[in-house]
């Protein structure tokens, strides 16, 4: 089981430091310089900016240098909001993460009895309803989404009630997380839940579930203990890059939203060349997908004992 | 208990000929497939809006009134159905069916221009999917062993680089314009093709008849391209069908951050993108592309699940 971890873990920090290696180089040939704003500075300003942040030494120098500082736990500074970067992500990545488990939360409940229920009840009104609610998830882009929810259910609901029911945008309450959460989770919810389908109707057909049920064992134990425990199986796999891509927060809802999360940094870094700032998501976003996914591996052992992690 | 005549059980004498005859027509895998297929009514109405949102978006812009360029300053964000009565054509009963934008350019023919650039870029980043994930998914199960090491972390590398970096130094060397963005959107978009591929591949390679085929002395290209492949092309031609939405998807995605193809073009994602500023005032601006953004999207999503259903029974329930 250590031995399985470390070699994991070891793989791991290898393709992590081919990322970085491979993000630096690719980056340094974005056009532009990071200082290039709305004016250009003088060309002695631009020179001894570059200096001060040692963009004047040779490439590999600085590669040398980022590495080491990596190890050391430094990610540098930002070189378009002049604060450390690994601060500006931390607190960023609170409020994403906070948005994100939310919306991770509500699309596996959701996801998951919705997929079970219309696989029990195969073909009712319910199979129907929730196979829609699974199509719009996949069907419906997330800014679309999200500009229809916050046009019907904040603005014209508050419209109609008189008083503000859902905020509109914004961060810190409760009621703010709804929508965004909502309109984040619906793409998971709607993956998980047809995954959850398919495998409860595999597993409803499966020869263990005919002998519990000539036990004579309730509906209700079949369906918890036996089916729904063997049928989520899939659903875990999936969860890991999942967890990690939702938790870092989406570019899209945050804008629409209005929402201090991590997704502006993602594509704000590159529009602006903050060099330190590009790798520093990259190594972060890198290192959570790592964690997301030897945790699930893990995870997937302890939900079945079937699963060997040697191999 | 009835009597039976003896002479009621006489040998009728046998036709080997007759009995060994094949009386129904045999059926391949492919036709069982497309007969399964053609049962399957929800799948046929998505075919059928598939091929009428191709038609519609060759035919619209040839044989529309208005160009998708065209301007005009009199009609800016005009409602649905309003009729044309630009000064510079006097006596015009030509209709904006789906009225025009802040540009005062016509949406319907615009909706249908940009729904060709979509449906062009989605169809060939499913294209070039399709032929690099077989290839390298392929090689890389076939192979096993440090081969497929390396190249599945290869994968994991690029998947980690970030997207928008590699699109905007694509954009760069690249003159911008439709056949970038194709380029750019299958950088990475083959990837799960290879991880699927490759996972069939692995299992496949475990059966007899590739053993079979080995002692007959068939090199690797023979077994992956007439074996391994065939036999897992019912996944693969579902995974191509589903990512057609997902080129869609992102070629959305990107003309929200503004990365979409260049002005004054238009594709489904830029008009929609352009229709959330001014949704609040012309709610139908965005509403209309985002119809048929998720229409098609359902469609192919549809489809595929059709397509697998067909492909693989046991799965139909």
């Amino acid at each position: 089981m250590s031995r399985y971890i470390l070699k994991r873990v070891a793989y791991a920090l290898l393709t992590l430091l081919a990322l970085v290696t491979i993000t630096f180089f690719l980056m340094h040939m974005l056009p532009g310089t990071p200082f290039i704003g709305d004016k250009t500075p003088p060309p002695s300003v631009l020179a001894s900016m570059e200096a001060k942040y040692g963009l004047d030494k040779p490439l590999i120098v600085q590669y040398g240098m980022y590495l080491r500082n990596c190890l050391k736990g430094d990610l540098g500074i930002s070189l378009s909001y002049e604060k450390p970067v690994l601060d500006i992500i931390l607190d960023a990545f609170l409020v994403s993460a906070d948005l994100g488990i939310r919306a991770i939360i509500f699309a596996v409940i959701a996801g998951v009895l919705l997929g079970a229920l219309a696989a029990v009840k195969r073909g009712s009104a319910a199979d129907t309803l929730s196979m829609i609610i699974a199509m719009i998830g996949v069907s419906v882009p997330s800014f679309i989404l999200g500009a229809l929810l916050q046009y019907f259910l904040a603005l014209k609901l508050n419209q109609a009630l008189g008083h503000t029911f859902l905020p509109v945008q914004g961060w810190g309450s409760f009621k703010q997380t709804v929508l965004p959460a909502f309109a984040l989770g619906l793409s998971s919810l709607a993956t998980v839940s047809r995954l959850m389908r398919t495998s409860m109707l595999d597993v409803l057909s499966a020869d263990y579930i005919k002998t519990a049920k000539s036990k004579g064992l309730s509906q209700r134990l079949i369906l918890w203990r036996h089916t729904l425990r063997n049928a989520i199986m899939p659903v875990v796999t999936v969860l890991g890059p999942t967890i990690a891509a939702v938790m870092t927060g989406t570019f899209v809802i945050e804008s629409i939203f209005n929402i201090p999360g991590m997704g502006k940094y993602f594509v704000m870094s590159i529009k602006n060349s903050d060099y330190t700032m590009i790798s520093g998501t990259t190594i972060f976003y890198g290192a959570l997908l790592i964690v997301c996914t030897l945790v699930v591996d893990l995870l997937y052992g302890f939900i079945d004992p079937r699963v060997k992690l040697e191999e | 208990m009835e009597h039976i005549a003896k002479e009621r059980f006489a040998h009728v004498g046998e036709n080997v000929l007759e009995r060994e005859a094949i009386n129904r027509p045999s059926m391949t895998f492919m036709q069982d497939a497309m007969r399964r297929l053609v049962k399957n009514r929800v799948a046929l109405v998505c075919v059928i809006l598939i091929l009428l949102m191709l038609v519609l978006s060759i035919v619209v812009p040839m044989v529309s009134a208005f160009d998708y360029r065209e301007q005009h300053y009199g009609h800016t964000n005009a409602p649905m159905g309003m009729v044309c009565d630009d000064p510079n054509s006097p006596g015009s009963t030509h209709v904006h069916i789906f009225g025009t934008d802040t540009l005062g350019r016509d949406i319907f023919t615009r909706i249908w221009m940009g729904g060709r650039i979509s449906l062009l870029i989605a169809f060939s980043t499913a294209l070039i999917d399709f032929f690099l994930g077989v290839i390298y998914g392929g090689i890389s199960g076939y192979f096993g062993g440090t081969v497929d090491i390396i190249m599945m972390r290869v994968l994991e590398i690029l998947n980690g680089i970030p997207y928008l970096l590699i699109v905007t130094l694509l954009m760069l060397v690249l003159r911008p314009g439709v056949a970038t963005i194709i380029i750019a959107y299958s950088v990475v978009g083959w990837i799960p093709m290879a991880r699927l591929v490759r996972g069939q591949v692995v299992a496949l390679k475990q059966q007899e008849y590739i053993l079979a085929t080995e002692g007959l002395g068939a090199g690797a290209g023979r077994i992956i391209a007439k074996h391994l492949l065939p036999n897992s092309l019912s996944v693969i031609i579902v995974r191509v069908t589903l990512s057609i939405p997902n080129a869609i998807f992102t070629e959305a995605w990107l003309s929200y951050l503004g990365l979409g193809v260049p002005l004054p073009m238009c594709s489904w994602g830029s008009l929609a993108q352009a229709g959330i500023e001014n949704f609040r005032l012309y709610p139908w601006q965005l509403i209309i592309p985002a119809v048929c953004i998720s229409l098609t999207m359902l469609a192919f999503n549809l489809f595929g699940d059709g397509l697998r259903d067909a492909f693989d029974p046991k799965l139909r329930r």
